[in-house]
């Protein structure tokens, strides 16, 4: 074996094994990539049902109903809100007026069936795409991030 | 006070390590020899200064001193000691100054352990370390300076976020980072050697043991987080491939490449420029981390600053360090010529393959977590990419790196046989095909993966027992040969043994965990039980009470197994006061084939209370495998005085497949 030959051979299996990667990632960008839709961008442009996304916004005042695990909230970006169900423990520091993220697909009534909803980390802490949202819906009460 | 010492010695770290970064290199250029001693002098005097510095900012959390920013931002007075020490390094600051810290500490281990290597390289690797302190010294005075006062100072602090109030995350951040600047040091051998333009077996060698003990602290920090993750988030979940994880994990894929290639380095005089490459690879993504994770790029419990001017200071200093190493290798590096050449199938050619893997899953792992930034920069679309996008990626990239994994040790180097590396697997071949049908038989509707995870695992474990008693001649020789065989083996092949038991062990807990879960979420009234898992759960009730700073609601599970009492679980909420936040704690009972695992929540108003519980079949061998492979680092790591040794004494044979095919 001569050294250009062995380099061939790396080289070679490297491009195959890069290219495997390519596929990989690319195929598996189609179907698992998960955006992110305000309240309001579902109003102006619906996402069909049973597609999985994220919607986030605020939890709306006196939209919270639990039965047991069973539980009922809306999601508001103050212009537009939407109805959310979901069966499980709310994470820690859930609230009404507070910011939220849920995962999970719209069902054929409009209402949004989240499978996880997101645990946030302190009572300061408000999702990004949330504070972006309600910036653009104009009611943004935050301080600015300077 | 306690605040002026800090600030004054932070300072005075700030200059020595300019004159460590300066003068070392200079006297290794020129050939003077009290220059080149400099960088001893200077790295020792630079981790005293540090150490103060951390001592001090300690001692202003021990005491509570609310004049500093720091502590009245990040402490309170009622938080338990553990936890006032801790919260040292639990917000950005004092993190950052953690990480100088270690820095410091690991040019002071170069400068003490390093007396065996030539001047001229000590005196480069200690000015680069000298560098790196540079920026990040300058960083912590100018931008996050964990040492500003405060005036008026507030009666009481705010406290540490309670997630992070818990002994699993007040040691995670230190270890992780022994393992993110541990890099550091192979970085820093890189650029000197780069610099003198020679690369050999010795280097390799020296650069080692300071690999292992970087990629042992980053495997045991990274499965603390997710112990951690496991047991306070409440979901039962381990690995979330949340970007913050990936951070740590893309450094640790590249510290496992460099780790094997560098083998070839020391072995076989090849692969030189590909380690090099690597080193600067590896210490990179430790700053890529470090720039995700602290520039509120990404957010998550991990972002303590969102303040826009750091992230451009550590993205401008990321920028340089990466730049000009790369440069300097494209310059030097095709001057080094490589040495032995090898087959394919070769043991060269499996630790080939394995970097090539490594390196791949490790662009996917990237790829997957810079996306979104990159997405919302260029088309401000919000997306997430979750881990369906990372199992289907990594996964078909790392099955065949864990198949190869059982042969690589087989293979002689230079040249190996196929047919007969597979021969001595026959057993293995046979292990696999039994678990597969014990599985089918026990458990007919598995995922596939579960097939394929299981069959990995009976491949890998006996792949590695039979090599090891390959070696040990076990069974074919005397006991008490193969004993003084075992005896006289190195420490390091003992250590790979073990190391690769360890990943077997994961790719159990991964397997069995994911795959033969049993979940239960509901309302239970007390009195209530249910059957997971096997396991009879009976909710007797819940109640309140008041802990050091914070309130709790704790529920009461009897566990039982066909009658037989096995344990009491007593999972809570617990809300805590400073500041105002509620926290799940989860209560496990962790078994060799099980965790049971339960989680209390609210009442629902009628006197019932939302719990959920999990049978997880051998999840602890997630963690037991990490803790295992970091023994096997450990073991490997104990081999270098011996090995040391042997180079200066005599070159003592010994009896084993690597060192004679290797000879």
């Amino acid at each position: 074996m001569t050294r250009k030959k062995r380099r061939l051979y790396i080289v070679l299996s490297g491009v195959a094994v890069l290219g495997l990667a390519a596929a990989l990632i690319l195929s598996s960008f189609q179907d698992s990539l998960v955006f992110f839709h305000s309240p309001t961008d579902l109003a102006e442009k619906p996402v069909p049902a049973g597609r999985t996304f994220r919607l986030g916004g605020l939890v709306e005042e006196g939209s919270y109903v639990k039965e047991g695990i069973d539980i009922k909230f809306s999601v508001t970006d103050t212009a537009n809100s939407v109805k959310v169900t979901f069966q499980g423990l709310v994470p820690d520091l859930f609230r009404e007026g507070q910011g939220v993220v849920a995962e999970g697909q719209l069902n054929e009534d409009g209402v949004f069936v989240a499978s996880n909803v997101l645990a946030k980390h302190d009572e300061n802490y408000m999702p990004p795409e949330v504070a972006d949202s309600l910036k653009k819906a104009g009611t943004w009460q935050g301080k600015e991030a300077d | 006070m306690i605040g002026e010492i800090g600030q004054f010695t932070l300072i005075i770290a700030l200059v020595v390590s300019c004159l460590q970064g300066i003068i070392p290199l200079y006297g290794a250029h020129k050939g003077a020899l009290p220059q080149m001693r400099f960088g001893s002098h200077a790295a020792l005097v630079q981790f005293l200064a540090l150490t103060v510095a951390f001592v001090a900012l300690t001692i202003g959390y021990v005491i509570s001193d609310f004049t500093i920013a720091n502590v009245a931002k990040n402490s309170h007075s009622l938080k338990p000691m553990l936890y006032k020490i801790s919260g040292v390094w639990g917000n950005h600051e004092g993190s950052l100054l953690l990480w100088a810290w270690i820095l410091a500490l690991f040019g002071f281990a170069v400068a003490a352990f390093g007396r065996n290597l030539p001047t001229s390289l000590r005196a480069r690797v200690l000015a680069v370390q000298g560098l790196i302190g540079i920026g990040f010294l300058m960083f912590i005075i100018f931008t996050s300076n964990p040492f500003d006062r405060i005036d008026p100072a507030p009666f009481d602090g705010n406290g540490l976020n309670p997630l992070l109030q818990d002994p699993g995350l007040a040691f995670h951040p230190p270890f992780l980072y022994l393992g993110y600047v541990g890099l550091s040091v192979t970085f820093s051998f890189a650029i000197a050697a780069l610099i003198e333009g020679k690369v050999d077996p010795a280097w390799a060698r020296w650069v080692r043991p300071w690999t292992l003990t970087a990629w042992g602290f980053l495997t045991l920090g990274i499965a603390l987080g997710s112990w951690w993750a496991y047991y306070e988030l409440g979901w039962g979940g381990w690995w979330f491939w949340d970007p913050v994880e990936n951070a740590s994990f893309m450094p640790w894929l590249a510290a496992t490449a460099l780790l094997h290639s560098a083998i070839v380095v020391e072995k076989r005089d090849a692969l030189k420029n590909w380690t090099i490459l690597l080193a600067i690879i590896a210490f990179s993504f430790s700053l890529l981390g470090t720039f995700l994770v602290r520039s509120g790029v990404l957010n998550s419990v991990h972002a303590f600053a969102t303040d826009p001017t750091r992230g451009l200071f550590v993205l401008g200093f990321f920028v340089a360090v990466v730049g000009s190493s790369l440069t300097l290798y494209a310059f030097r590096a095709p001057a080094m010529k490589g040495g032995g050449l090898f087959s394919p199938i070769s043991r060269e050619g499996a630790l080939v393959l394995n970097n090539l893997l490594l390196s791949t899953a490790l662009g996917t792992v990237l790829v997957g977590t810079l996306y979104p930034i990159f997405l919302d920069a260029i088309a401000e679309a919000k997306v997430s990419v979750g881990p369906p996008y990372f199992n289907s990626t990594f996964i078909p990239i790392i099955v065949p790196l864990i198949i190869a994994l059982a042969m690589g040790p087989f293979m002689p180097w230079k040249r190996a046989d196929l047919a007969g590396v597979l021969s001595r697997l026959k057993l293995a071949l046979v292990a696999v095909l039994v678990i597969t049908g014990l599985v089918w038989w026990l458990a007919a509707d598995a995922p596939i993966l579960a097939y394929v995870g299981m069959a990995l695992f009976a491949w890998l474990t006996i792949g590695i027992l039979v090599e090891w008693a390959d070696r040990l001649k076990l069974f074919r020789t005397s006991f008490v040969n193969s004993w003084n065989r075992f005896k006289n083996l190195p420490r390091s092949a003992h250590g790979m043994t073990v190391a690769h038991l360890g990943v077997a062990f994961m790719i159990l807990g991964i397997t069995a965990s994911e795959a033969w879960q049993s979940e239960h979420l509901g309302v239970m009234a007390p009195g209530e039980s249910i059957n997971v898992g096997g396991y009879d759960f009976r909710f007797d009730g819940a109640r309140e009470g008041q802990g050091p700073n914070y309130g709790y609601l704790e529920g009461t599970f009897s566990v039982s197994k066909e009658g037989e009492y096995v344990t009491v679980l007593t999972p809570s909420q617990r809300e805590y006061t400073s500041p105002p936040m509620e926290t799940t704690e989860a209560a496990i009972w962790p078994m060799i084939t099980a965790d049971l695992y339960a989680v209390v929540g609210e009442e629902d108003g009628k006197g019932g209370y939302a719990t959920r519980i999990y049978h997880k079949p051998f999840v602890s061998w997630i963690w037991g495998g990490a803790i295992v492979m970091f023994l096997g680092g450990c073991l490997s790591l104990s081999d270098r005085r011996f090995r040391i040794a042997a180079a200066s004494k005599s070159k003592k044979s010994i009896p084993a497949n690597s060192s004679v095919a290797g000879a």
